[in-house]
């Protein structure tokens, strides 16, 4: 596949603050590829710099392998949906879209079309003579994203565009921006402090941690094979347990836990008994009261101290018997366990295979 | 009990009213209203006071008065359109470009010539241009010229003072009004492939024109009002018709000629300011905030 976007060794520093570091990455044409991280993290920083409203300090953007430094915005073939959209207030829905024709210098016909058929698709069919003020927020939405791609950009750069939306809304744009970029094939590269966001729309997902891409992975893989613990700590939910390595075989060890449990669990590479780590474990990998007839179980006793009901995502909250630290269980909403009460002490159990286990950090 | 509050607080509102109507009473509606009827009275060939609308009718017969309007609205007009061809890129400056730590000291440095009198920045003109001033001075001294030129007493010069004496009434309704646009705005339409100019006349003016509007009328009514600056700087040829009112009242003692003139500038200043709205599609309300 050809590769439409590509970033080498992009820096980008601020007097003394370094806000990208030296991050390369491609995208494939026609993919959703996120760029996953906190707030901070110089993810806008480096869609700016895409954008070219932004010089890097260090390495080269390559668009469809032509290189794009010292382009000013206005010349590249990419486009950017702002976070607060940026809808031009002083002009109509149809002039707002016309803009970008306009400045190519298009005829009034062809303007008139095009504009008319990418309203269709994004379904305002008819809203061309509307205020920007008069529409929802939802709408908004899709005129800034017809805005760009009117003008067919190769990437479309998108900056957290559904941040401002109501939980609803956004579950659905989160939906429809996934069809409409499956429909129209353009390369969307989004970024986004939201790791549902990510996971749902994208095809690959970068994470990005202190300027640094800390992961670049499938949404899948991300999820279940974390490479760093940044990453197994900010997608989804994680348990952490601190402790030590007591024996270790190949690829399975056991960690002696700070709360005094011990677990089996396998690992990505060899370490070596005495070393302190971090112990990673999603809710959903845990049982609860599991059969007495599986083996292989690592099963510890814990303490309900509250039920967090949320529909299908709803947890307990516990103690493991004797220690204070609190974990969350994943608590399946098929009333099998309707039973269990607060101060109930139940059985967990999980599968050594589950556990993700890392070195634990100097600092 | 409501009823004595409300009675207390009707007179405690008179008491603090009263200063301000008289004041405005006194000192202003009821000079104004003496002057409005002092325009209608004229003497009759006998010698008498009576009812007439000569004093009007003589501006448009005599084609100097109202040649002197018309050229004193022209150059008004002329005035705020510099005054705002200069002020924009300022302001724009100052909102937008530099870091906003310096913004709040590069506006008091706007606002420091108008700490000392229109006479005294009149006079410091005055010195630099004419024709044993500084300006002069230096370019015999290089060697430019070999005789200094006056460069007081012409319209140039005076446009120039007036546009410098009503900088800041342009600059300040300026920076409000770019301070409240959003810099995605510009980001925007820079990234949707617009050059400089189109940002300029589809992003920037179209948001700046209340501002535009309003800093447009304050300069344009002060420098048509405006007596100072043109007889100092534009000398006997100024012909500002603020002088003609001037020369009604004080050098031919026509005062009821001079009332007329001074309701006429009102009026079609007043005109003018309202076709400007209508042109720029614009509210007064709207303006004015």
């Amino acid at each position: 596949m050809d590769i439409d976007l590509s970033a080498q060794n992009v820096t980008k520093v601020f007097e003394e603050f370094t806000a990208v570091d030296n991050v390369s990455f491609e995208v494939e044409n026609g993919r959703f590829f996120s760029i996953l991280g906190p707030s901070g993290c110089g993810k806008t920083t480096l869609l700016r710099m895409i954008a070219g409203l932004t010089e890097p300090t260090k390495g080269r953007i390559e668009i469809r392998g032509e290189n794009m430094i010292g382009i000013s915005p206005n010349k590249r073939p990419v486009n950017l949906i702002f976070q607060h959209l940026a809808l031009f207030p002083m002009m109509d829905v149809g002039e707002n879209i016309a803009f970008g024709l306009q400045r190519r210098g298009e005829g009034r016909e062809t303007i008139k079309r095009k504009v008319s058929a990418i309203l269709d698709s994004v379904d305002l069919s008819g809203f061309d003579k509307k205020k920007i003020e008069q529409l929802s927020g939802g709408q908004q939405q899709r005129v800034a994203i017809a805005r760009c791609l009117v003008l067919e950009p190769t990437v479309l750069l998108l900056d957290e565009p559904l941040g401002a939306l109501d939980l609803k809304l956004r579950e659905q744009m989160k939906v429809e921006l996934k069809k409409l970029q499956a429909k129209i094939g353009t390369t969307f590269v989004y970024i986004t402090h939201d790791q549902s966001e990510a996971m749902v729309m994208s095809d690959y997902v970068a994470v990005m941690h202190n300027g640094k891409f800390e992961q670049i992975d499938t949404p899948q893989n991300l999820y279940n094979k974390p490479q760093t613990p940044f990453v197994a700590q900010f997608v989804g939910d994680n348990n952490i347990w601190s402790g030590k390595i007591r024996k270790a075989e190949g690829l399975s060890a056991e960690i002696e836990t700070d709360d005094g449990s011990v677990f089996k669990t396998k690992v990505d590479k060899a370490l070596k008994p005495g070393l302190e780590v971090n112990l990673f474990l999603r809710p959903e990998a845990m049982v609860i009261e599991p059969d007495k007839c599986i083996e292989d179980l690592n099963r510890f006793e814990v303490i309900v101290k509250s039920i967090l009901f949320d529909g299908a995502n709803s947890r307990l909250l516990a103690n493991p018997v004797n220690a204070n630290t609190e974990i969350l269980i994943a608590l399946p909403q098929n009333r099998q366990y309707d039973y269990i009460q607060i101060n109930d002490k139940i059985e967990i159990g999980w599968n050594k295979k589950s556990g993700i286990c890392f070195k634990k950090n100097e600092d | 009990m409501k009823t004595e509050i409300k009675k207390q607080f009707r007179w405690g509102l008179l008491f603090f009213l009263t200063p301000v109507l008289l004041w405005l009473i006194l000192l202003i509606v009821l000079p104004q209203i003496d002057l409005f009827v002092m325009s209608f009275r004229s003497e009759n060939d006998a010698g008498e006071m009576v009812w007439s609308i000569t004093n009007y009718l003589n501006f448009f017969h005599e084609p100097i008065y109202w040649l002197t309007f018309v050229r004193t609205a022209t150059y008004s007009i002329l005035v705020a359109f510099f005054t705002f061809v200069i002020a924009l890129p300022v302001a724009f400056y100052i909102t937008k470009v530099v870091k906003p730590r310096f913004q709040g000291s590069l506006t008091l440095l706007l606002l420091l010539p108008f700490w000392v009198s229109e006479m005294v920045r009149v006079y410091g003109w005055m010195i630099l241009l004419r024709e044993s001033g500084v300006i002069n001075h230096f370019l015999l001294k290089l060697g430019l010229m070999t005789e200094p030129i006056e460069m007081l007493y012409r319209d140039s010069t005076m446009i120039l003072g007036l546009v410098y004496t009503s900088m800041l009434f342009m600059v300040v309704p300026l920076i409000s009004v770019l301070d409240s646009l959003d810099d995605s705005l510009i980001e925007a339409a820079y990234d949707l492939g617009a050059n400089m100019w189109s940002i300029l006349f589809k992003i920037i003016i179209p948001h700046a024109t209340p501002g535009i509007v309003s800093g447009s009328i304050v300069v344009f009514m002060l420098t048509l009002g405006n007596y100072l600056t043109p007889n100092l700087m534009g000398g006997k040829n100024s012909l500002w018709f603020t002088e003609q009112i001037y020369n009604q009242f004080i050098a031919s003692f026509n005062w009821n000629q001079g009332s007329a003139f001074g309701f006429l500038l009102l009026f079609l200043s007043s005109l003018v300011i309202w076709i400007g709205l209508k042109l720029s599609r614009q509210t007064l309300s709207k303006v004015v905030q």
